[in-house]
């Protein structure tokens, strides 16, 4: 299947638009649909609009695999899927209709199955199997494929994911998809945050169809996906209350966009990752716990090094999602890393060019 | 021999002396790993036992501007451990420590020396395991596994090794510790963790791995699946998958694959069938019921002449048996094996299989094929004598064209085994020279003074242009002479 791809003409007008910045060393803000605007440090630039390289390049269900420019929005593809009964097994978050499979990979965030079991965990660089970037020399770099075992050369497709558009500008991303699991359900408990925790970590431990949780205001709720005997057997292991179906739907859409009300407001939203069996996080604020305990959503004005503190005492990091603030927004590298990024940096964008800062200052 | 010497001394002021080994009858050991047309006496063997000897080793090699290559068992199947004659040999097999399991995070750290198996054997008290399983997983250690992003017989279903591996801590060739990925998902700054696991010990040397543990399944049951024709064997694979079918194992045997093996191993197989399906299912006991039950209807559907459920555990054993003992029963059937490991589209299983075919009447060999068919992951077994200089370079021709077809197919040079030495010439074909250059960007980003396991995955530009020039002169792969750099 094979719809509206883009021309060789719009990758020669990328490519002149990039020499041309590399050669006045004028800075690029890559932006298709802006709906992550919020997310990163601020960057300045022109902004370089990628949607031009548009539409679903290769699909067939039967491979797993979809192959789409950058440009494609997020919906078109998943309706895409749909139709043959797959999906995007990351379950992205959109942040708004405009959102592009580029900037999905660019921000490299993941919804509430990331820490599923069995064949569906996963964040986006769990399901990258190839991509086609263009660099700051508008050279075109072609890296893994669309096979699922593929060990040629060094895996730099994932390198790409949440990368925040600092090494080049994506043009094409070959994705690993699956099935949608015939029966989904959702369950609730009332329950504190410490007994949650406790459970979450307990039912990792066995063989239960997870598909996500969350834990917010002393209620867990937890969702099973996959066929109809797995899913009766896990229900009748957990007890709690049921959610009727499109209540659940809703539910769950209202986590992964961040419509639930505990997203909204202006206070600073703090995405704090841990080990799944870090205690409940000693800091002001109301949280909100995703991926079995994982993930932390923090709403909070204390100050960033005291949640980094905490959040790096647990063997964890934090960074600031949504929210004004003079702090870096990410979670610093060590040094031996950090020189690691300047040099790839240096040679995949030798000008400096590409979203300048936007992940860690000088890079 | 005064460089060894030196070297000699002066590894001797960190390390005991019984861990350098420097004469040929101690080194002799170490001249390949798995992949044995190769072969190369390295000018000292070092063994360190703990993480700040490696420091040290390395901190001195860098000093002195010697390469270094590191080793976990050997069992690599592309050359990728190889020594260097001018280099070390750094063997990490004496770090084999489980350091920890925690069945409540359900993870394991551990360090590189320790084996595959291992891992699982020591959570499986927890009713946890380590999932990816590749076929030496008995020998094979996790930091090999890491090295090459290794797979096994349930990755469709579970993942490779960059799925399960949640942190590696390691050494840079300068002796810097350095940290890849944490317990924690989304380790900030760029995804190095994704780089670091395949990279063939090329950009850090790994000291200790923290890997994700899986709950096992409480069941797990395997149709055994005839059919008249290859073809129809690969439409099965994919009518499975499009059926919305994640086998927990998807396995083929070829007709010479089968009788291969079935002296060997008494599995059962079906001698006169085309092709050997072997599809796992595994989960609670009324899941795997109703995916069993699936899969059957889907397999008929799809032509097959014969069907065999495993009814128990014993059963199902003796239907892999004859797979995993695929390689032990090549090597008994002929002087020597050669095992490729491509991947290309599942569709295109059947196709490649004549193509293969074709190819044993060209270069006089014959040829079993045993595949990862839910991956389209392919392992020929090229035999070959190799006391015969003529049969060998026969069968490295055959391979050479194995891979070149898995590139026109759209597919993959290495699924699993790596790049190593042995498939330097075929990254030329499936890379172009600005991507290649990225690859040499990233081998300077992590080790500027190109001393880690230099020379391997990377073909110089030199290289490609003569493999370029040999292959446009021939029309086909000329017979290379071995080994050929």
């Amino acid at each position: 299947m094979v719809t509206n791809v883009s021309s060789q003409d719009t990758v020669t007008a990328l490519r002149e638009a990039v020499c041309e910045a590399a050669a006045t060393r004028t800075p690029l803000r890559i932006r298709a649909g802006g709906t992550k605007d919020f997310y990163g440090n601020p960057t300045a630039g022109s902004v370089l609009d990628p949607r031009c390289h548009t539409g679903i390049v290769a699909y067939e269900p039967s491979e797993l695999v979809v192959t789409a420019c950058a440009g494609t929005l997020l919906t078109e593809l998943e309706s895409a899927l749909a139709r043959h009964g797959q999906m995007l097994a990351f379950e992205p978050p959109h942040f708004g209709d405009a959102a592009t499979l580029g900037g999905c990979i660019a921000a490299g965030l993941a919804g509430p199955r990331r820490t599923a079991y069995g064949p569906c965990y996963g964040g986006v660089r769990d399901f990258v199997l190839g991509a086609r970037m263009m660099d700051g020399r508008g050279e075109i770099l072609t890296f893994g494929g669309t096979v699922m075992k593929n060990v040629a050369g060094y895996d730099l497709a994932r390198l790409l994911v949440g990368s925040l558009g600092v090494l080049g500008v994506i043009l094409e991303v070959s994705v690993k998809v699956l099935p949608q699991p015939p029966v989904q359900l959702t369950l609730s408990f009332e329950l504190t945050q410490q007994a949650s925790l406790e459970r979450l970590n307990a039912w990792a431990g066995q063989p239960l169809p997870l598909s996500a949780s969350m834990w917010h205001a002393g209620v867990l709720s937890v969702r099973l996906s996959g066929s109809r005997a797995a899913v009766a057997d896990a229900r009748g292991r957990l007890g709690g209350e049921m959610m009727d179906v499109s209540s659940a739907d809703a539910f769950w859409m209202q986590i992964r966009e961040q419509t639930h009300p505990f997203f909204a407001g202006a206070e600073q939203l703090w995405r704090v990752c841990v080990p799944s069996t870090m205690p409940g996080l000693e800091l002001h604020g109301s949280q909100m716990i995703e991926w079995g305990g994982a993930l932390r959503w923090l709403r909070s004005s204390q100050a960033a090094q005291a949640i980094r503190a905490v959040a790096q005492a647990g063997g964890g990091h934090a960074t600031l999602f949504r929210g004004e603030s003079a702090c870096e927004v990410f979670t610093p590298v060590s040094a031996p890393l950090l020189a690691v990024h300047r040099r790839l940096k240096a040679h995949f964008d030798p000008a400096g060019i590409f979203n300048p800062g936007r992940l860690y200052p000088g890079l | 021999m005064n460089r060894q010497r030196e070297m000699v001394s002066a590894l001797s002021e960190t390390l005991p002396r019984h861990s350098i080994l420097w004469r040929a009858e101690e080194t002799t050991p170490y001249e390949c790993d798995g992949l044995m047309l190769y072969r190369q006496l390295p000018m000292i063997v070092v063994l360190p036992e703990t993480e700040a000897e490696v420091a040290q080793v390395l901190r001195l090699c860098h000093a002195r501007g010697v390469p270094v290559v590191p080793r976990g068992a050997g069992t690599g199947l592309s050359g990728g451990a190889l020594p260097l004659g001018a280099g070390v040999l750094l063997s990490l097999a004496k770090l084999n420590r489980i350091i920890e399991v925690d069945p409540r995070a359900r993870t394991a750290t551990v360090q590189p020396g320790v084996r595959n198996l291992a891992i699982s054997e020591a959570a499986e008290q927890y009713g946890l395991c380590y999932a990816p399983d590749p076929s030496s997983q008995i020998a094979c250690t996790i930091g090999g596994n890491v090295a090459e992003n290794s797979g096994g017989v349930h990755c469709l279903k579970y993942g490779l090794t960059v799925h399960n591996v949640l942190r590696v801590r390691g050494l840079t060739m300068e002796g810097d510790s350095v940290e890849f990925g944490s317990r924690a998902p989304d380790a900030p700054g760029l995804d190095l963790l994704a780089t670091i696991i395949g990279s063939e010990g090329m950009l850090a040397v790994t000291t200790e791995v923290t890997v994700r543990l899986v709950p096992r399944p409480r069941l797990a049951r395997c149709i055994m699946a005839s059919f008249a024709d290859v073809g129809d064997a690969g439409d099965a694979v994919a009518a499975l998958i499009a059926a919305g079918i994640i086998p927990a194992g998807l396995e083929m045997l070829d007709q010479a694959a089968s009788r291969l093996v079935e002296p060997f191993a008494n599995a059962g197989y079906d001698l006169a069938a085309a092709a050997v399906l072997l599809c796992e299912s595994d989960g609670t006991p009324e899941e795997v019921d109703e995916e069993i039950e699936h899969m059957c209807t889907v397999l008929r559907e799809a032509r097959a002449t014969r069907i065999q459920v495993s009814n128990n555990e014993a059963e199902r054993q003796r239907f892999w048996a004859g797979r995993k003992n695929a390689f032990p029963a090549a090597g008994r059937a002929s002087p020597a094996y050669y095992c490729m490991d491509g991947t290309i589209p599942r569709k295109r299983l059947g196709e490649m299989l004549r193509a293969i075919q074709a190819l044993e009447g060209k270069y006089g060999l014959r040829c079993p094929n045993v595949f990862h068919a839910g991956d389209g992951n392919l392992h020929p077994l090229i035999l070959f004598d190799d006391g015969d200089p003529e049969s060998v370079a026969r069968a490295e021709a055959f391979g050479a064209e194995i891979l070149e077809r898995c590139i026109q197919m759209g597919g993959t040079i290495t699924g699993e085994h790596g790049v190593g030495v042995e498939k330097l010439d075929q990254m030329c074909s499936q890379f172009d020279t600005s991507t290649r250059d990225a690859f040499v960007a990233v081998k300077r980003a992590f080790d500027p003074a190109q001393l880690l396991n230099p020379g391997k995955v990377i073909p110089t530009l030199h290289r490609c242009a003569e493999y370029g020039r040999m292959r446009v002169s021939s029309g086909k792969l000329a017979f290379a002479e071995l080994p050929r750099y």
